[in-house]
C-alpha cells in the first residue's frame, strides 16, 4: 500500500511538473512575454520529451539499447504527412491532426511490431546496431521513394518523380530526397503537451503494473524472469510496441510543426536517435522524469550556447562529457554523496541543537 | 534515491532560470514594439548579439539576417554566405548606408536542418532583424518559407534553388532555380551538339542535386540527348563514385552530366582518371570552385565545362575587388555562395532604395513596399549582367558557359 | 566480366579501408567493452596531420604518416585518460555516450582549426597503377597500398596479440578484468595500450582513406566510422579476424549492390544483409558465443 501511494505521488509529481511548465509558458505567450526563438521552440520540446520518454521505456524500463528510434518518428511523421495531403483542406483541422496523430502512431506501432520481431531475438550490442540499422534503411528508402496522385489514383516509383506517370493535373507527394512540401502547421503548445500528458500516463501506468513488473524482471533477470513462467519475447515487444507508436505519434507532431518535411541524417537518422539517447542517459535511465528534464534542457541549451557563435557546438560538447563524468563517473557519485551526506549532517546537527555525533545517519541514504 | 532527486531539483531549477531568462530578455523587445507601434530596432535589445550595440542601432539601422549551415558537412555553404554578405554590408556602410541609415549583418548557424533553421529565424527575429538574406541550402529554406510568408517577412535565399522557395509573394531568389538549370544544361549540351549519350551521376539525398537532375532529364529528350544512365549517391556515401562511373562507361556514355558540388565533383573527375576512362563532363554553378580546391590537380579537369553565372578568375574590376577582399578578410577565394549573397544584400540595397524604406517602419510595411520596388530592380552584380526580377521572384540573369583550359575558365560565347 | 572485376576490386579497395578502422573498433570493443563512437573522428585527425605535414609544411610523406600516427596515438591515449577512465565501472551506455561527446568535440575543434572549407589531400602513395585483361580493368596504386597494409596489419597485429606479453595480457584482459587483475596484469595500462593500438590504426586507415578519397573535411571520418562498426559487429565484434572479413564484405556488398541493383539504396542494402546475418548468427560471423551464466 506504502508502495502504491509512493509511485502515486512521484507519478503526481511528474505531471504536476508538465502541467505547471505549460502554464507558465502559456501565460509567457498571451501576455507576450516570450521570445519568437522560445515560442518557436515550444513544439519541438514537447516532441523531444515524448521522445525521450519513449526511449526511456525501451532502454530503462525494457533494458535494450536502441539506437534507431529517430527511424520510428520518420516513420510516424512521413505517414502523417501523406495522410495530410491528401486530405488537405477537406476536413477540420483538429479532425485531421487527431486523425493523423492516430496513423502516426499506428504506423509507428506497424513498424515496432515488424522490427522489432527480428530485433528483440538480439542481445545487447548486437541489437543495438540492428536498430541502428534499420533507422538507416527506413531513412534510407524514404529518401528513395516518389509518390504521386491524380485522378487515376495513387502512383508509386523508386526512380524519380517522371517515372510516376502522372496526368497533366497529377500532384507529386513524396518527391524523393525533395520530401513533401506544403504541409499544415497545426501543431502548438497546448496539442504538444497533451501528447506529452498521454505519453506520461500510458509509459507511467506501464511502469506500475504487472505488465510493467514483469518487463523490469526480465530486463533484471531474462533466465529468472523466464523460469517463473514470464514470456520474455511477448513482454519485450509489448515495450517495444508501445514505444514506436509513440515515437510515431511525435514524428506526427514534428511533421504538422514545419511545412516541409525531408529525411535527412540531422533529422532522422542515427545521429538524432543518439541525441535521443543522450537524453535518456542524462536524465537517468530508467527515470521518466529525468528524461523530460534532459530532453528540455539539451534542446534548449544549443540554442541558448548562440551568443558563443562559432564555439556553440565545441563548448556544447564539453558541457556534454562534463555532465556525463560528474553524472556517472563512480568517483564523482562517490563525492557527491560524501558532500550530500555532510550537509546533511549539518541540518540534522541544526535541527537538534546537539554537537554530538550522527553517525547512524548515513546509512539511510 | 535522495541522490537523483537533488539532482532533478538542480536541473528544473536550472531549467526555471533559463525559462525566466529568455521571458526577461523577450519582454524588453516585445514591450518596446508595443509601445512603438512598430518593430523598431530598438527593439532589439534583449537579444544577445544586439545588446552590444544597443546604441547605434537606436540611431536607427537596417538588421539583415542571414542563416545557413556554420557547423556540420555542409559548413562551408553557411560560411561563404555569411562571409559575403558581410563583405557587402561592410561595403554598403562605408559608402553610406541604404537610404542614410547603417546597415548591421547578423548571422546564426542552422545547420542544414529544418528545424534548425527555423529556430535560427526565430533567433534573427528575437536580434531584431527586419530583412532575411537565407537560408543557404534549400532543405532548410523550404520550412523557413512558411515562417516568413507568416509574419510577412521580406526574405531574399542567396542559394535555396528548389523551385517552390519562391512561391510565397515575399520571397525572392538570388540564384538559379533547379528547373532553370537542369533545363539550361540540356538545352546547351543540345544545341552545341556536345553530346547524344549522356550519363548523369547526382546527389539522390540533396534537394538541390535530384531537382536539377529530375528537370535535366525532363529536357534532355526534346534536345536530343538520350540519358543512358543514371545513377546517385547520397550525403552518407559520396566518396567512391568508381562504381557509378564504371557503369556510365558501360553504357557507353560520351557525356556524364554532375549536377552537384566541386567538392565530390573533384572525387569523381580523379577516380575516373584512375580508371583511364575520359568522357566529357558537364557541370552545374555547384561545380565552380573547383580551381580554389587547395592542391587540386586542375589538370583533372582540362576540358570540364560546366554552366555558371560567378567565377572567381573572372577579370571584371567588381568580381576583382570582391575576390581581393575576400581573400584578404577570409583567406580562401571566394566561391558561388558567397557571390550570390553579396549580390542578395546588393538588391535589397537597390529595392530598399526604390521603396524608400526607413529603419523605423514595420516589418510587414518594410515587405509590402519591396515587393514592387523588386520588380524595379536592375543591377550589375558579381552573378550576372543587368540583374532584375519577374512576379514569381526568380531572378532573370544569364548563365555563362566557360571551359577549363589549362587550369583556368575559358569563356565558352 | 572486366566491369564486374571492376566493381569487385572497387569493393575490396573500400572493404580494406574499413577492414582497418573496423579493426580499431574492434580491439578496443574487446577489450574495455565499449563502443568508442570517436574512432571515426581520431581518422580526421590523422588525415589533417598527414595534410598540414605534406601539403603546408612541404614535408616527405614519411614524416607526415609518422606524425599522424604520433599525434593519434597521444590523442587516443588522452581521450582514454580523460573521458573514459573516470567511467571505467560506470553502466557501458554512460561511457557510450561520453564517447559521443568526444565525437562532437573532435569534430566541431576540426571545424574551428581548419575551417570549414574542404581541403584537397594531396594523394601520399606513389605506387603506379596496373592494368589487367588488356587494360580494361584499373589497379590503382592507393588500392594495392590498402590492401597491402590491410594485411600487414592483420599478421602484425595477430603475432603481436599471440606471440608477446602485452598482447597475451591483452586477450586475459578481455577474456575477464578481475581475473586478468588477480594475474597481476595491470588492466589500466593494458586499455591504454590498446586505445594506443587502435588510434595508430586510426591514423593509418585516415592516411589511405585520404589518398583513395582525397578530400579532407571536420567530417570526414564520421560516416567511414559508422560504415566500419557496423563491419565489426558484421564479422564479430571483438574478433580480429572478423574485423578483417567483416569490412570486406561490407565493402564488396556495397559496391556490387551499387552497380548491380541500385545506387540509391546500396546502404539500405548492406545495412539489410548485415540484419540478415545477426539474425542467423547472433553475434556476427566469427563472434564468440557468451554462455550467460545466471
Amino acid at each position: 500500500m506504502n508502495m502504491k501511494s509512493k509511485a502515486f505521488r512521484t507519478n503526481a509529481v511528474t505531471y504536476a511538473i508538465v502541467i505547471a511548465f505549460y502554464l507558465i509558458c502559456h501565460g509567457l505567450i498571451m501576455s507576450g512575454n516570450m521570445s519568437s526563438l522560445m515560442k518557436g521552440l515550444m513544439v519541438p520540446l514537447c516532441y523531444y520529451v515524448i521522445l525521450a520518454v519513449s526511449l526511456n521505456l525501451v532502454v530503462g524500463i525494457s533494458g535494450e539499447l536502441s539506437l534507431g528510434h529517430a527511424g520510428f518518428m520518420c516513420i510516424g511523421a512521413y505517414s502523417s504527412a501523406i495522410f495530410a495531403v491528401l486530405v488537405d483542406g477537406k476536413m477540420p483541422e483538429l479532425l485531421e491532426l487527431v486523425l493523423a496523430l492516430i496513423i502516426g502512431a499506428g504506423f509507428g506501432a506497424l513498424f515496432g511490431f515488424l522490427i522489432g520481431i527480428p530485433v528483440l531475438r538480439l542481445r545487447g550490442d548486437y541489437l543495438a546496431i540492428v536498430t541502428l540499422a534499420f533507422g538507416e534503411i527506413i531513412k534510407n528508402v524514404v529518401n528513395a521513394v516518389y509518390l504521386g496522385i491524380d485522378e487515376n489514383g495513387l502512383h508509386f516509383s523508386m526512380k524519380d518523380s517522371l517515372s510516376l506517370g502522372l496526368s497533366e493535373n497529377g500532384d507529386t507527394i513524396i518527391n524523393g530526397a525533395q520530401g513533401i512540401s506544403g504541409l499544415p502547421r497545426t501543431a502548438n503548445l497546448t496539442v504538444g503537451v497533451v501528447l506529452v500528458l498521454i505519453t506520461l500516463f500510458i509509459v507511467l501506468n506501464l511502469i506500475h503494473s504487472r505488465q510493467g513488473r514483469a518487463i523490469m524482471a526480465i530486463r533484471d533477470n531474462r533466465i529468472a524472469a523466464e523460469s517463473v513462467g514470464l514470456s520474455v519475447s511477448k513482454y519485450k515487444m509489448m515495450a517495444f510496441v508501445i514505444s514506436a507508436a509513440l515515437a510515431g505519434m511525435a514524428g506526427v507532431l514534428y511533421s504538422h510543426n514545419l511545412s516541409a518535411l525531408q529525411a535527412t541524417s540531422k533529422n532522422f537518422g542515427y545521429n538524432q536517435s543518439i541525441m535521443i539517447l543522450v537524453f535518456v542517459v542524462l536524465g537517468g535511465i530508467g527515470n521518466i522524469r529525468g528524461s523530460i528534464i534532459a530532453a528540455v534542457i539539451l534542446t534548449v541549451l544549443p540554442e541558448k550556447l548562440r551568443f558563443l557563435s562559432d564555439y556553440r557546438m565545441l563548448i556544447y560538447a564539453i558541457v556534454l562529457i562534463s555532465l556525463m563524468l560528474f553524472n556517472s563517473a563512480p568517483k564523482s557519485i562517490a563525492w557527491r554523496k560524501m558532500m550530500s551526506e555532510r550537509i546533511r549532517m549539518k541540518k540534522e546537527e541544526n535541527r537538534t541543537g546537539a554537537a554530538g555525533d550522527k553517525d547512524g545517519s548515513g546509512e539511510e541514504a | 534515491m535522495k541522490m537523483k532527486r537533488t539532482m532533478c531539483a538542480a536541473m528544473a531549477a536550472a531549467m526555471a532560470v533559463s525559462a525566466a531568462g529568455c521571458g526577461n530578455s523577450a519582454s524588453t523587445s516585445e514591450t518596446t514594439a508595443a509601445a512603438g507601434g512598430s518593430e523598431t530596432t530598438a527593439a532589439a535589445g534583449g537579444s544577445e548579439t544586439a545588446a552590444a550595440d544597443s546604441g547605434a542601432s537606436a540611431e536607427g539601422e537596417f538588421v539583415l539576417g542571414g542563416s545557413g549551415p556554420l557547423t556540420g558537412s555542409a559548413a562551408i555553404y553557411g560560411n561563404a554566405v555569411k562571409n559575403g554578405g558581410q563583405i557587402a554590408v561592410d561595403e554598403i556602410n562605408a559608402a553610406g548606408g541604404i537610404n542614410g541609415h547603417q546597415v548591421k549583418w547578423i548571422f546564426e548557424d542552422d545547420e542544414a536542418d529544418a528545424e534548425k533553421a527555423v529556430n535560427a529565424y526565430n533567433t534573427l527575429k528575437d536580434g531584431g532583424m527586419q530583412m532575411f538574406v537565407g537560408t543557404t541550402t534549400s532543405g532548410a529554406c523550404m520550412a523557413v518559407i512558411a515562417e516568413t510568408e507568416n509574419d510577412n517577412m521580406f526574405q531574399i535565399t542567396p542559394s535555396g534553388s528548389t523551385k517552390d522557395i519562391t512561391a510565397p509573394a515575399n520571397v525572392f531568389r538570388m540564384c538559379f532555380s533547379d528547373p532553370a538549370q537542369g533545363t539550361k544544361s540540356a538545352e546547351y549540351i543540345g544545341q552545341n551538339k556536345l553530346a547524344t549519350k549522356v550519363g548523369v551521376i547526382y546527389d539522390n539525398s540533396d534537394a538541390y542535386s535530384s531537382g536539377i537532375y529530375e528537370n535535366f532529364v525532363k529536357e534532355a529528350p526534346n534536345q536530343g540527348i538520350e540519358v543512358v544512365g543514371a545513377e546517385s549517391f547520397n550525403s552518407e556515401s559520396k566518396t567512391d563514385f568508381k562504381t557509378q562511373l564504371q557503369k556510365l562507361k558501360d553504357a557507353g556514355s560520351e557525356l556524364v552530366f554532375l549536377p552537384f558540388y566541386y567538392t565530390e565533383a573533384s572525387l569523381v573527375l580523379k577516380q575516373a582518371n584512375e580508371m583511364g576512362w575520359a568522357p566529357k563532363f558537364f557541370g552545374c554553378d555547384g561545380m565552380d570552385g573547383i580551381l580554389s580546391l587547395p592542391d587540386f590537380d586542375t589538370s583533372l579537369a582540362e576540358g570540364l565545362m560546366l554552366l555558371t553565372p560567378f567565377s572567381a578568375d573572372a577579370s571584371d574590376e567588381l568580381t576583382q575587388n570582391f575576390v581581393a577582399k575576400y581573400k584578404e578578410a577570409y583567406g580562401d577565394t571566394p566561391n558561388q555562395f558567397a557571390a550570390d549573397a553579396y549580390d542578395a544584400v546588393y538588391v535589397i540595397k537597390a529595392a530598399a532604395e526604390t521603396a524608400g524604406i526607413t529603419p523605423d517602419m514595420s516589418v510587414s510595411d518594410i515587405t509590402d513596399a519591396m515587393e514592387p520596388a523588386m520588380l524595379e530592380v536592375k543591377m550589375d552584380g558579381l552573378t550576372g549582367k543587368d540583374i532584375s526580377f519577374d512576379e514569381e521572384g526568380e531572378p532573370n540573369k544569364a548563365p555563362k558557359a566557360v571551359e577549363i583550359v589549362s587550369g583556368a575558365y575559358k569563356s565558352l560565347e | 566480366m572486366s566491369s564486374f572485376l571492376s566493381y569487385l576490386i572497387n569493393g575490396i579497395s573500400l572493404g580494406s579501408v574499413y577492414a582497418i578502422i573496423a579493426l580499431g573498433y574492434t580491439m578496443v570493443y574487446g577489450i574495455a567493452k565499449m563502443l568508442n563512437f570517436a574512432h571515426g573522428d581520431v581518422i580526421m585527425v590523422g588525415g589533417y596531420t598527414v595534410f598540414i605535414c605534406t601539403s603546408m609544411l612541404g614535408l616527405p610523406p614519411v614524416v607526415g604518416i609518422l606524425a599522424a600516427v604520433v599525434i593519434c596515438t597521444v590523442l587516443g591515449v588522452l581521450i582514454e585518460r580523460i573521458a573514459y577512465k573516470p567511467l571505467r565501472g560506470a553502466s557501458s551506455l554512460s561511457v557510450l555516450i561520453t564517447a559521443i561527446g568526444v565525437s562532437y568535440f573532435l569534430q566541431n575543434a576540426a571545424l574551428l582549426l581548419f575551417g570549414a572549407d574542404t581541403k584537397s589531400f594531396q594523394s601520399v602513395i606513389s605506387i603506379p597503377s596496373i592494368t589487367l585483361m588488356n587494360g580494361e580493368v584499373n589497379v590503382s596504386g592507393v588500392t594495392i597500398a590498402t590492401v597491402v597494409s590491410c594485411a600487414v596489419i592483420l599478421i602484425g597485429l595477430t603475432t603481436f596479440i599471440n606471440r608477446t606479453k602485452t598482447g597475451q595480457a591483452m586477450l586475459a584482459v578481455s577474456e575477464d578484468k578481475g581475473a586478468a587483475t588477480l594475474m597481476g596484469i595491470n588492466v589500466n595500462r593494458t586499455i591504454a595500450i590498446t586505445f594506443a593500438i587502435g588510434s595508430a590504426l586510426a591514423a593509418i586507415a585516415g592516411v589511405l582513406l585520404c589518398s583513395a578519397y582525397p578530400v579532407l573535411s571536420s567530417t570526414t571520418g564520421a560516416m567511414p566510422g559508422i560504415k566500419a562498426f557496423t563491419a565489426a559487429v558484421f564479422g564479430g565484434i571483438g574478433s580480429i579476424p572478423g574485423a578483417l572479413i567483416g569490412g570486406l564484405v561490407m565493402g564488396v556488398i556495397e559496391n556490387l549492390s551499387k552497380a548491380y541493383i541500385s545506387s540509391q539504396l546500396s546502404d539500405a542494402i548492406v545495412f539489410a544483409v548485415l540484419i540478415v546475418v545477426l539474425l542467423v548468427k547472433p553475434t556476427g560471423l566469427m563472434g564468440k558465443q557468451i554462455q550467460e551464466k545466471v
